[in-house]
């Protein structure tokens, strides 16, 4: 074990026992048939307040977007962010579920999304006479080409540049806030451990060093579970 | 059949508390340690960040449904203040064009248990600037009252920090920080350079374990949601949770405070309550009486407090609780440090906020406003949660990617899934944090129009505006802002603010370090309070939160309310022994 993951074990192991033993009890008390949603979970172990969970649950058991809605935002979301060498697709990362979560929970949004899927069907529909999920992918590309692009799209495009855009930032923050895209994204923290300063490697790479002043007065890692005497 | 009269305690505590943030707390610690039998009155739940029901801290951006967006929490699912700006019920009203945001938080150790943990003194000059600039008023203390509590402050709850012998920025006693994180190394490079002072944060999170009741930080970047091995301070852990283990600590939650009880000679008798369980009013008898709900709250319940000795409501025969009511002042900048574009992963969450900062290091009399203001910096490579990603387009359009082109700005596809992550990390920020003057005319008071809230407790209005003091101050914030990120070769993001915004200036409130409301003096005429805290109408009735503060100064409020609370328990003592209370 190295000294990390021993000071991590240190930090879990201080929780109270008594905290620890309630929590094993939990678990074997419950064992249910099936397991409670994600939503569920949160809500009950998370301190949220009643009014929390009682917004949650009416969330959770509403349905905005139809199922025509969902598959064309699943076909977007994975023309967004698709799998690639590092890690999986939007969908693999259940992006639409968030988005048709986030919507009920930010109302503002649902006009917005409803609206631009059907602008693009429209467009599509004008274009090939079929709805976004029905063209071909060729198809498909054309359109998102057209509305993909802020800077250099034509103005008569405006709406779908609004709508693309949106469905770029619901997609990019579902995704990349998933399990799979803070592995992808390779974030490192959210775990005990004791922070001894930028690696050197890292100081060398940008040519910066703590000075003497700077590493005489830190803390020192070895010095982590030692009670301090003020002076 | 319901039985609607008022529920009276047979019993007579010594002392009755109301709040349980860091001024309740610090008061209950104290007295219930000298065998003080102490009724605790908090308007929210129990929390005990250890109790993992209610633990927010190492979880993922994924558990929350919402991926820890501010729907219902303002800062956020993982946040662990339980309230916000608006809580359903509990409205507040604003005068005219005010718009006075106010931040609540229900539960034992209120805002405590998500503040920034930012520990810093006031220093002399802050309690005597009228001395020095003519503008609002001293402090009937100085800093050498304070001193000796602030002393005990530091070693009971820890704090980091280096001492510097800087005169306006004392001393204390410090634990180790932590070593500064790569983009803070650029930021102290690029700060002196414009002259500005860069020094370790004074923040209070144990870096050392200081007993065995807490463990030592174990660096997630995560004291908003409370640390579970209370490795940070807030009340609930590092003051009412020991308070309680005494014995002498009853503490009532769901308890909404409702008035000070007074008798025919005016003096308090205890405090009357709505017990949200069963919305019934109770009573809870007392000695003493010693409010610490708030800068807000406390003058609300002083307010709302009137009797045939108290008509102007209770310790205000001044006429002055509520005004002087003064928020810190605020605006940021984020920019972008190319140069860690495609950067190397490693965990550098560190302790839950900025390792260095800036004190104030200039002299007022050379510029065009009266105060100062500090800098605090954020940044690195976080967790990603709701927002992650938002407006690439203003990010790939800018930049050039990995490939070294830069596109049109938006995109789809591998390469735009490349880009977040080469552009990840990257990103920096520091916000202004200063003294505004305390006026008679930035003012709370119960709303005339007869708004109540669902208790049926008549509700606040405020009326507060800036002046140009505050004003020209934000411009000057955003001037030295822009030069520090020049300065580190970083580029601002956005456009820098101008007069049409006051200079992004944060509405009131918005900075949640809102003082002054009860404040303390020597007049009785100009002041409720003395300088032990204690109202002057009323002898056994004391304010122990952010309300005494006669200025704020560029601090933000938490360790002097802790100093004062401490000084003001002991005064409680000292009192009811020679039965002066």
């Amino acid at each position: 074990m190295d000294r990390r993951s021993s000071l991590k074990a240190l930090a879990l192991g201080s929780l109270s026992s008594g905290v620890l033993l309630d929590a094993c009890k939990q678990e074997e008390e419950k064992a249910p048939a099936s397991p409670p949603s994600p939503i569920a979970q949160w809500d009950a172990s998370s301190g949220r307040l009643p009014e929390e969970v009682d917004r949650d649950q009416k969330l959770e058991a509403d349905q905005f977007f139809t199922s025509h809605e969902m598959v064309t935002l699943g076909l977007l979301a994975d023309i967004i962010i698709p799998a690639d060498s590092v890690s999986g697709s939007a969908t693999d990362a259940k992006v639409p579920d968030f988005i048709e979560f986030i919507v009920k929970d930010q109302p503002r949004h649902k006009t917005p999304m409803r609206g631009g899927l059907n602008w693009l069907d429209n467009e599509c529909r004008r274009r090939f006479d079929n709805a976004f999920s029905a063209c071909t992918h060729a198809q498909q590309i054309e359109v998102v080409e057209d509305i993909a692009w802020p800077s250099k799209a034509r103005p008569e495009m405006a709406q779908g540049v609004a709508f693309f855009s949106m469905m770029r930032n619901l997609t990019a923050t579902g995704f990349f806030s998933s399990k799979i895209g803070i592995a992808d994204i390779g974030y490192q923290g959210n775990t005990p451990n004791v922070w001894d300063g930028v690696p050197e490697d890292v100081l060398k790479q940008y040519g910066v060093s703590y000075d003497a002043k700077t590493l005489e007065e830190c803390v020192k890692a070895e010095d982590h579970d030692k009670i301090f005497t003020f002076s | 059949m319901t039985d609607f009269s008022i529920r009276k305690q047979a019993r007579t505590y010594d002392v009755c508390i109301v709040g349980s943030g860091a001024g309740g707390g610090m008061a209950a610690y104290i007295l219930s340690r000298q065998g003080i039998k102490v009724a605790l009155l908090e308007a929210g739940p129990m929390f005990d960040p250890a109790n993992p029901k209610q633990r927010t801290q190492l979880k993922w951006s994924y558990e929350s449904p919402r991926r820890g967006a501010g729907t219902t929490r303002p800062f956020g699912d993982f946040d662990a203040a339980y309230g916000g700006w608006n809580i359903e019920g509990e409205p507040y009203t604003q005068n005219g064009k005010t718009e006075f945001n106010w931040f609540r938080s229900r539960m034992i150790g209120g805002r405590t248990n998500h503040w920034g943990r930012i520990s810093l003194r006031f220093g002399p000059n802050d309690f005597k600037h009228k001395s020095l600039d003519g503008l609002g008023d001293d402090w009937p203390i100085g800093y050498d009252d304070v001193k000796p509590f602030y002393d005990r402050v530091d070693q009971l709850i820890g704090v980091f920090g280096t001492r510097e012998g800087i005169f306006n920025e004392p001393d204390g006693y410090f634990l180790p920080p932590p070593k500064p994180r790569l983009h803070e190394l650029f930021i102290q490079e690029g700060a002196r350079k414009a002259g500005v002072k860069v020094i370790p944060g004074r923040l209070s999170m144990l870096t050392r374990r200081i007993n065995n009741e807490r463990q030592a930080c174990f660096y997630c970047s995560q004291c908003n949601r409370t640390c579970q091995v209370y490795a940070d301070f807030s009340s609930s852990s590092v003051l009412v949770k020991p308070a309680i283990a005494t014995g002498h600590v009853d503490v009532y939650t769901g308890a909404m405070a409702r008035e000070v009880l007074t008798g025919k000679n005016g003096l308090a008798t205890g405090v009357s309550y709505i017990n949200k369980d069963d919305m019934q009013e109770y009573q809870v008898n007392a000695k003493v009486v010693i409010l610490a709900a708030s800068s807000c709250e406390s003058a609300r319940l002083l307010l709302n407090s009137k009797s045939s000795v108290h008509p102007n409501g209770l310790a205000n025969s001044s006429g002055v609780v509520g005004k002087y009511l003064h928020d810190s002042t605020g605006t940021g900048r984020g920019a972008t440090l190319t140069k860690l574009f495609g950067r190397k992963r490693y965990n550098e969450d560190g302790v839950g906020g900025m390792h260095v900062y800036s004190p104030w290091w200039l002299d007022n009399k050379k510029l065009n406003f009266p105060r100062g203001y500090h800098i605090e910096y954020g940044g690195g490579m976080d967790m990603p949660g709701y927002g992650f990603g938002w407006g690439i387009e203003g990010v790939n359009g800018k930049y050039p990617g990995r490939d070294g082109k830069t596109k049109p700005g938006g995109g789809y596809g591998a390469s735009l899934k490349d880009d977040y992550r080469y552009f990840y990390g990257a990103g920096f920020g520091m916000a202004g944090r200063g003294e505004c003057i305390a006026r008679a005319d930035n003012y709370c008071e119960i709303d005339p129009s007869g708004v109540v809230d669902k208790y049926g407790i008549p509700v606040l209005r405020f009326n507060y505006s800036w002046s140009d003091h505050e004003i020209q101050q934000a411009r000057h914030m955003h001037d030295t802002f822009e030069e520090i990120i020049h300065n580190m070769g970083g580029i601002p993001d956005g456009e820098k603010p101008g007069p049409e915004s006051n200079y992004g200036l944060a509405r009131p409130g918005e900075i949640i370090h809102e003082v002054g409301t009860v404040r303390m003096g020597d007049d009785p005429k100009r002041a409720p309070l003395n300088k032990y805290n204690q109202a002057f109408d009323c002898k056994n009735l004391f304010v122990v939160d952010g309300g005494p503060f006669v200025s704020q100064a560029d601090k933000n409020p938490t360790w002097t309310i802790l100093a004062l609370s401490m000084r003001a328990s002991e005064y409680v003592m000292d009192q009811l022994k020679r039965q002066n209370i």
